[in-house]
């Protein structure tokens, strides 16, 4: 049968298994909104395309389903750039289809047009323009499996309208082979098995899992392989979730603002089992003194990241999920006829860091500590709920605070550090998940980044919680002023502020504000009672700073602590 | 150290540029680049010598064959290769200096590919070295122009 571009995207979009669109209209996809309604698809209009391409990312991170984002040419299309930035740093699976202009006015400087594809190139793991309709389907077909497959990211197609509007014989792809595209997942078994034999014998391991053990679904694997050697956990922001916090092995977060225990562990360990992490500057600090005495086990399905920063003992290329399995396989046998070498000093060891320097901070009767509004909210919802964060204190404080149970359960811009995403992200989060609990930790500067789709979550009912810990500053570049730029506040005071309380009634939502530490709790609780977005606007102590921290380029034991 | 990198790429619009913008993007340097198809439709073989230590080089082929339209990524440098570049000059050859372009031109075995009353345009084949020498002996008498392809490559057929 021949349907035209627009009909083939839709029809391909319905066949991937799509079932939410996250857009914004423009001239160049009138013709795919023209057919939108006669699909199956579930269209959410956003107030800006950052907004929408946010929002698919937070979809895809909550679900691990490939998210989608339709925007038109030129600035819909430009708008998205920092999103797909976003998702490329923390590979997240994303299609975003572009319009743009007719094929014949492509080079022309025509009204809305932009290189798309050049611009997005560096940021995107593919992107394509489709100029030959016939090319459609494949492409279609082509962009969902890169984007899903390997290390994920995302891929961008650009689709000129006159392309939606040609006619062609529809013939969607069942399977798809690209002869220059063949992402390993099963590992070397002679990698793996010099793996098991240095577990087995480690005196001091640690494991330090990343954001590829959630992406491949290998929580569990993790958890048994922790407790079978009796191994200590930290792990990246990517990773919170991927280990339950309950667990004594869980050392929390590691790097400029990890937990004193896990940075020590890391340093101090004989081996180090990294396990779809990437050794980010901002978990190594100073590179030539992180964990100098360890060998380095390095997993990771992306070749590129292995060596890239740290010299690997064990280097193996594979998905977090099969090398786990394969390890598994080798580990079980073995120990049930031998068990691994006893490690009981390590494990006092570490047990006395965590006990010797814990997270804290003292809540007094006056001022609301921003920890301990995070602390309730992890009490509250047993640290079952969907939390997304904006970037700054309010990320990691988040990430320190709140006790997390299960994997996709964190969703946070961890490589770019995108300002404004927490908002959008959950209400991807809650489109996906209408009946549980989304909670985006913010502060005051970051929420006023995509503020505007306040408008979309009380338009598709979306009861996504706001909770503004609200300090007048842009809190972590205040903290940077206070510890290593003499206390010079230059631009990151935030004195003129909305009023937000007004802001979310103003839009539909509802508004509350809390200045006395008594009332933190049950005011939560009302606010996320409530089937409607809401923002609680915390008004917490001013000058609270995120501890611990290692400063800039400085090794990771080195931490200021209070 | 100098690297020749063999690519092999599909031949798509934006291949070019999503080679040229790793180097770039990432902070490598592309000295010599070269593209043509290969016997095979659709695919086209890139080379390009570019320099670095180790680690770096073997960030430089991860991230090519990271790329999705890339197919194969070789390191000559690590195998036994040949290597030639072809070069275009044109050299002044008025009165006295002809004789003694020709006669460089014969010891290079260069080819003359055009000639007028005041110059001459050479063609010559070699590897770098070859090439520079050349550049060097011409520069006495008067180089106004050169034009090079880069050092195109291939692995030889014995290797130890």
């Amino acid at each position: 049968m021949e349907l035209t571009g627009a009909q083939i995207l839709l029809e391909s979009l319905r066949r991937e298994g799509v079932e939410v669109v996250f857009g914004f209209p423009g001239g160049a996809v009138i013709d795919i909104y023209d057919q939108l309604p006669h699909y199956p698809l579930r269209h959410v209009l956003v107030r800006h395309e950052q907004g929408a391409i946010h929002a698919a990312d937070g979809y895809a991170r909550a679900t691990g389903k490939v998210g989608v984002c339709l925007v038109t040419s030129g600035p819909g299309a430009t708008n998205t750039v920092t999103g797909i930035a976003t998702a490329y740093m923390d590979s997240v699976p994303v299609v975003i289809i572009t319009g743009q202009v007719p094929t014949p006015l492509i080079g022309n400087d025509a009204f809305q047009e932009v290189d798309i594809v050049g611009i997005t190139r560096s940021c995107t793991k593919h992107n394509y323009l489709v100029k030959d309709v016939r090319d459609l389907a494949r492409v279609i077909k082509e962009a969902f499996y890169l984007a899903s497959t390997g290390r994920p990211g995302p891929v961008l197609i650009d689709l000129p309208k006159d392309v939606q509007t040609q006619l062609t014989e529809y013939k969607y792809p069942k399977t798809i082979k690209m002869r220059s595209y063949n992402p390993t997942y099963a590992p070397n078994p002679k990698q793996v098995a010099k793996v098991a034999e240095v577990l087995r014998k480690a005196k001091k391991p640690i494991i330090y899992a990343g954001g590829g053990v959630i992406a491949s679904e290998a929580s569990d694997d993790l958890a048994w392989l922790a407790r079978a050697l009796d191994i200590p956990v930290t792990a990246t922001l990517m990773a919170l979730g991927c280990f339950p916090a309950d667990d004594p092995r869980w050392l929390g977060m590691l790097g400029m603002h990890g937990t004193y225990a896990a940075n020590m562990a890391i340093s101090h360990a004989d081996l180090i089992l990294a396990i779809g992490s990437r050794f980010d500057d901002r978990v190594t600090g100073k590179i030539s003194e992180f964990a100098k005495n360890a060998k380095i086990v390095h997993i990771d399905i992306d070749p590129t990241s292995i060596q890239k920063n740290v010299a690997v003992h064990i280097p193996v290329v594979a998905d977090c999920k099969s090398f786990l399995t394969a390890l598994r396989d080798i580990l079980e046998p073995a120990l049930a006829t031998e068990p691994a070498a006893s490690h009981e000093a390590w494990t006092t060891k570490v047990s006395d860091w965590k006990a010797e320097k814990p997270l804290s901070y003292t809540q007094n009767e006056t001022t609301i500590k921003p920890q301990f509004v995070v602390e309730t909210i992890s009490k509250l919802t047993k640290g079952e709920a969907v939390i997304t964060t904006e970037v700054g204190q309010n990320q990691m404080w988040a990430a320190q605070f709140y006790a997390f149970t299960k994997p996709r359960s964190f969703i946070s811009s961890g490589g770019l550090g995108t300002m404004g995403f927490g908002f959008p992200a959950a209400i991807g989060a809650q489109m996906a998940f209408p009946d549980r609990l989304v909670i985006d930790v913010a502060g005051d500067g970051s929420i006023q980044m995509c503020i505007q789709e306040l408008a979309t979550a009380v338009c598709y009912g979306l009861p996504v919680k706001i909770v503004i810990l609200n300090n007048g500053y842009l809190g972590m570049v205040r903290q940077w002023q206070e510890l290593f730029y003499k206390k010079n506040y230059c631009a990151t005071c935030l004195d003129v502020a909305p009023d937000f309380v007004k802001l979310a009634e103003a839009y539909g939502a509802a508004g509350f504000r809390v200045t006395d530490p008594a009332k933190v709790e049950s005011t939560l609780a009302e606010a996320f009672a409530l089937p409607r977005p809401v923002i609680v606007d915390v008004v917490v102590d001013r000058e609270e700073n995120v501890a611990p921290m290692v400063p800039a380029g400085k090794s990771i034991t080195e931490m200021i602590l209070v | 150290m100098r690297h020749i990198l063999s690519i092999l790429v599909e031949n798509e619009p934006g291949v070019l540029a999503r080679v040229a913008g790793l180097f770039s993007g990432r902070g490598y340097n592309i000295e010599t680049l070269n593209v043509a198809p290969t016997l095979t439709e659709g695919l086209s073989m890139m080379t390009i010598t570019t320099t670095g230590d180790e680690a770096i080089i073997e960030q430089i082929v991860k991230q090519l064959r990271k790329l999705v339209t890339t197919l194969k990524v070789v390191d000559l440098t690590e195998v036994k290769s040949v290597q030639r570049e072809m070069m275009l000059l044109r050299v002044d050859a008025e009165g006295q200096k002809r004789v003694e372009v020709l006669r460089i031109v014969d010891i290079f075995r260069c080819k003359v590919v055009d000639v007028s009353p005041d110059e001459l345009v050479l063609e010559v084949t070699g590897n770098q070295e070859k090439l520079t020498a050349l550049i060097n002996l011409l520069q006495r008498i008067g180089i106004k122009e050169v034009a090079r392809t880069g050092a195109v490559a291939m692995k030889r057929g014995m290797q130890e």
